[in-house]
């Protein structure tokens, strides 16, 4: 499986949603997430990925990790990969 | 202005049963909840046996996010919380909903949590837990979980004093109520430490029975653990008669005490302080009791000391009134133990029976009192008090009465 359908199987599960309901442009917002199903998520994903994703719940704002979108997160797990290979 | 103080609701889950009627049947016929403990490594353990609550399934009860929040002793809060509020008749919103509230009890809030996580990173290597393991093992999780599920937003908080922890919680209800602060209080306590770690602790102290609870027994030889939880919905009974509530009994005083001197040992000042305190508080003579759900924890230090407290406190009537400890049946639930254990003192008042204390085999001359011996017994009462004496040196007391 891709990142990106594993990302998207992750949040969908979250989010309690098909996976084909989430798309790219989703926002976390969009598919009912709230702050604590994102740090939920983003240990899913960590789990998955065997990464470690600085987010920082305090000021999300000012991780150098994106959750604009899910666009942004798939892309922001895509260069944690590149950078742990 | 005084409030008289009703219970309109009563729940439970504990190794008795998974209800306040189950648990009541199985403690009038003498039914020993205790047997071989049933998860991950007890064949590391020197204790292997416990009053474990069997056939409860978190998954069958909560979806999968409530369970990602729900310790063990959450989820046996809310089951019982549900069968109290479900029998009290009562919905909260308004203002009955921002006056009343929820304490409850606990000593080791979310044991398996603390245990699951600490094995996940000091064993297995891992360096992530789940997000949600501090809200999940918080000591007042349970409470919040109350408060939330059925919209209560008065005073709600979480007393944690050993094994008597739920009589404290209690007595705080009961105050609030009956000094008029809040109409109604959800209350009682729970605990869950019946994972490797919780009794791997407790064999520490070397307190422990490796083969039964018999309180009162000259042959006794220490305590069990349990696990569980009970709720009530205290009411004023102003509040309780103006909607026609059944009344299970009256809630009538309650004391508290403070050895202040050993952290382990009991002591006969302490208790009988608490006992005779309750009884001053809730205006009864010594006479009227007829039945007191004792500490009774199965081991030496305690049952000798509670006795001589209750010939201390009762004179002569020591000798007349009934004594039981429901302990040999449920095990010692620790911090929800008081309030599994005024389900007994409910079922004396209202049904006229009397918990037995099971196990009993040989007579003891420190424990020369009536304990109601190995069956339930018939008997009218008319007053009952229920023991709580903490690790801690920390009592505390409540008296019942019936309505």
């Amino acid at each position: 499986m891709s990142i990106q359908d594993q990302v998207i199987a992750i949040i969908a599960e979250q989010a309690v949603l098909e996976p084909e309901d989430v798309t790219l442009d989703s926002t976390l917002e969009d598919l009912g997430i709230d702050s604590l199903g994102l740090v939920e998520s983003i240990f899913a994903i960590e789990e998955a990925f065997d990464i470690s994703v600085p987010f920082n719940a305090n000021a999300p704002q000012e991780s150098d990790f994106d959750i604009s979108s899910v666009a942004s997160i798939i892309t922001g797990i895509e260069r944690l990969k590149a950078e742990q290979a | 202005m005084v409030h008289r103080v009703v219970i309109t609701g009563a729940g439970t889950i504990n190794a008795l049963g998974h209800s306040v009627a189950d648990t009541l049947a199985a403690m009038r016929e003498g039914v020993c909840g205790i047997g071989p403990l049933d998860f991950r490594d007890t064949d590391r353990l020197s204790i292997q046996i416990g009053g474990q609550v069997r056939g409860f399934e978190a998954e069958g009860r909560y979806n999968r996010q409530q369970i990602s929040l729900y310790d063990r002793f959450t989820q046996f809060t809310l089951a019982a919380a549900r069968e109290a509020i479900e029998q009290s008749g009562l919905t909260f919103s308004g203002d009955l909903a921002a006056r009343s509230g929820v304490v409850l009890g606990t000593a080791g809030g979310g044991v398996s949590t603390w245990d699951d996580n600490y094995r996940a990173v000091y064993e297995e290597g891992k360096n992530r837990v789940h997000p949600f393991v501090v809200p999940k093992l918080m000591n007042n999780a349970a409470a919040s979980h109350v408060s939330m599920e059925w919209n209560l937003k008065g005073p709600s908080f979480t007393v944690s004093t050993a094994c008597a922890s739920s009589n404290h919680a209690m007595a705080q209800a009961f105050s609030m109520v009956r000094s008029g602060m809040a109409p109604v209080m959800v209350t009682g306590g729970s605990e869950s430490m019946l994972c490797f770690g919780g009794v791997k602790a407790w064999e520490g102290l070397r307190v422990m029975s490796r083969d039964a609870c018999r309180p009162f027994s000259a042959n006794r030889n220490g305590m069990v653990q349990g696990e569980g939880a009970g709720v009530f919905v205290f009411e004023d009974y102003d509040h309780a008669r103006a909607r026609g509530a059944d009344i299970l009994c009256e809630v009538a005083g309650f004391a508290m005490s403070s050895d202040a001197s050993d952290i382990v040992m009991p002591s006969k000042n302490g208790a009988a302080r608490a006992m005779a305190g309750a009884l001053q508080d809730a205006g009864i003579n010594g006479e009227e009791v007829g039945y007191i759900n004792a500490h009774g924890t199965g081991t030496a230090a305690n049952d000798k000391t509670e006795c001589a407290a209750v010939a201390d406190v009762f004179g002569p009537h020591a000798d007349r009134l009934m004594i039981s400890s429901t302990k040999s049946m449920h095990g010692h639930l620790i911090g929800g133990t008081g309030a599994v254990e005024l389900l007994a003192c409910i079922m004396a008042l209202r049904d006229g029976v009397i918990a037995p204390t099971i196990g009993y085999e040989e007579p003891d001359p420190e424990c020369a009192l009536d304990v109601v011996p190995n069956e339930a017994r018939e008997a009218k009462v008319s007053v009952a008090l229920s023991n709580a004496f903490a690790f801690g040196g920390m009592n505390a007391v409540l008296a019942l009465r019936r309505v």
